[in-house]
């Protein structure tokens, strides 16, 4: 792979995909072959917002490669609050460490900060745009429980805010998959995501309702309705109610269906589908560690 | 009156003349050079005239002023069949077709307020030119119509 920053999943080939998940999958079957792969390297974290459980789950996976962490903090507590300029904080911050990963509520700080610095650089998530290594443990997770062969995939929910959708619905573009989106018709998919999915060629399906498709889906990406996004709260109800799924449903319907979530959830799984064991969402979530472990082996390998 | 367009407007001495501009673009490509009149430039606009290229077009002349690179790549989004023509005295001294950009910098702005390029950083916008847009390269935000809108102040 040659790639020095980690900025979209779309700049990502099927084959840099492939080799990543090869990687985390090498990882998780044997963690003890990588456990002093990184001895003394360093991790710069620079979270401009609040995201304990990436950040943790980003230190777990360096820390298991034997390396370590800088942490900036909070912005509170960091020269940002003087008014200093990301692209000076990332210039100062490369000194301290051999690869940055940055979460920014800014759409495009990963792209611009990648711009000042020589030291590979991962986003952690900019703002409602990109969060590649969210659509990389999403793929594993994908292909672990289903394979891509003949994929038939429904993503659920918000899919107009939805970050996670829109650069997991890029992503397998590059795969043998369908995609039905399932959401109400104010959240559907914004246009700079059909555009890309119309360019890609991709089969891709919309829906209201999840009846519609739910028997023939291999899996069933499941994402939040928020609160926020409605003028009134009985409108929320009204239309989140639509959108969930329960164990008497995935039983009826399709026995063998694969549940993923990006968590965390509020009540768009019911917790009874927490036993079937279709239910992937905390394995899932655990993915994430061998999964920027392998992407964090990469890119310092590289940068060496 | 003479029914050749090129005389409705009156000739210049120095200048430019934009011709086959999109019908009912005038106004924009003036926004484009930053002329609203208040500065005394003497400007003439001719709009929707027959065409048998564009069906109708529009044709805007400005005496003492020649185009930057960058508002003729801008012109481009807006006037894609547009020539340009540079007039030096009564005579065009120069003939350009205006050519799309693979991408325009610095011109645009970002109409998503949560991107980093509109915020105090050391970057300039930069926007891909698609066949019926442009797309921010920093948070992929497409401008579809009424780019002239988005034009940058400087
Ligand atoms: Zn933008």
């Amino acid at each position: 792979m040659r790639q020095d920053h980690i900025i979209s999943a779309k700049q990502l080939s099927r084959r840099d995909i492939e080799a990543v998940l090869d990687r985390a999958a090498e990882i998780a079957a044997d963690p003890s072959a990588y456990a002093d792969r990184h001895e003394g390297s360093l991790l710069g974290l620079l979270f401009f917002e609040p995201s304990t459980r990436t950040k943790m789950s980003f230190s777990a996976a360096m820390k298991r490669l034997g390396g370590d962490i800088v942490d900036m903090g909070t912005v509170e507590s960091s020269s940002v609050k003087k008014g200093e300029s990301l692209a000076d904080t990332v210039r100062v911050v490369e000194g301290y460490a051999d690869a940055l990963v940055l979460r920014h509520p800014s759409e495009g700080a990963a792209q611009m900060a990648s711009e000042f610095v020589d030291a590979p650089l991962i986003n952690a998530g900019d703002g409602a745009g990109q969060h590649p290594t969210q659509t990389l443990l999403d793929l594993y997770t994908i292909r672990e429980n289903a394979g891509f062969d003949d994929l038939s995939i429904g993503i659920m929910g918000d899919l107009k805010y939805g970050r996670t959708v829109h650069s997991l619905a890029h992503a397998l573009t590059v795969f043998d998959a369908r995609q039905h989106f399932v959401s109400p018709e104010s959240l559907q998919l914004p246009r700079s995501v059909r555009y890309d999915l119309h360019e890609s060629g991709a089969e891709v399906r919309e829906h209201t309702d999840l009846d519609d498709v739910l028997s023939e889906l291999d899996v069933l990406y499941v994402t939040r309705i928020q609160k926020e996004r409605f003028p009134d709260e009985s409108e929320y109800h009204e239309v989140a109610g639509e959108y969930q799924i329960d164990a008497a449903t995935i039983r009826e319907h399709n026995e063998d269906l694969t549940v993923m979530h990006p968590l965390p959830r509020v009540d768009e799984i019911d917790h009874d589908v927490d036993e079937l064991d279709g239910a992937q969402y905390f394995q899932q979530a655990h993915n994430g560690v061998p999964v920027r472990m392998a992407l964090l082996d990469m890119v310092l390998e590289e940068s060496r | 009156m003479s029914d050749d367009p090129e005389l409705r407007v009156s000739k210049i001495r120095n200048g430019t003349v934009i011709d086959h501009i999109s019908g009912g673009q005038a106004l924009n490509v003036l926004a484009i050079i930053g002329i609203d009149g208040t500065s005394g430039e003497e400007v003439s606009v001719a709009m929707n005239i027959p065409s048998d290229r564009l069906g109708k077009k529009d044709i805007v002349k400005v005496e003492g002023r020649e185009l930057s690179q960058n508002e003729v790549d801008v012109l481009s989004l807006i006037a894609p069949a547009a020539t340009i023509n540079i007039v030096r005295e009564f005579d065009v001294a120069e003939k350009h077709r205006v050519e799309r950009p693979g991408r325009v910098e610095g011109v645009l702005e970002c109409p998503n307020r949560n991107c980093i390029t509109t915020e105090s950083e050391p970057v300039d916008s930069a926007f891909e030119v698609l066949d019926d847009g442009v797309r921010c390269e920093y948070c992929d935000t497409i401008i579809r119509e009424d780019i002239a809108a988005h034009i940058l102040v400087s």
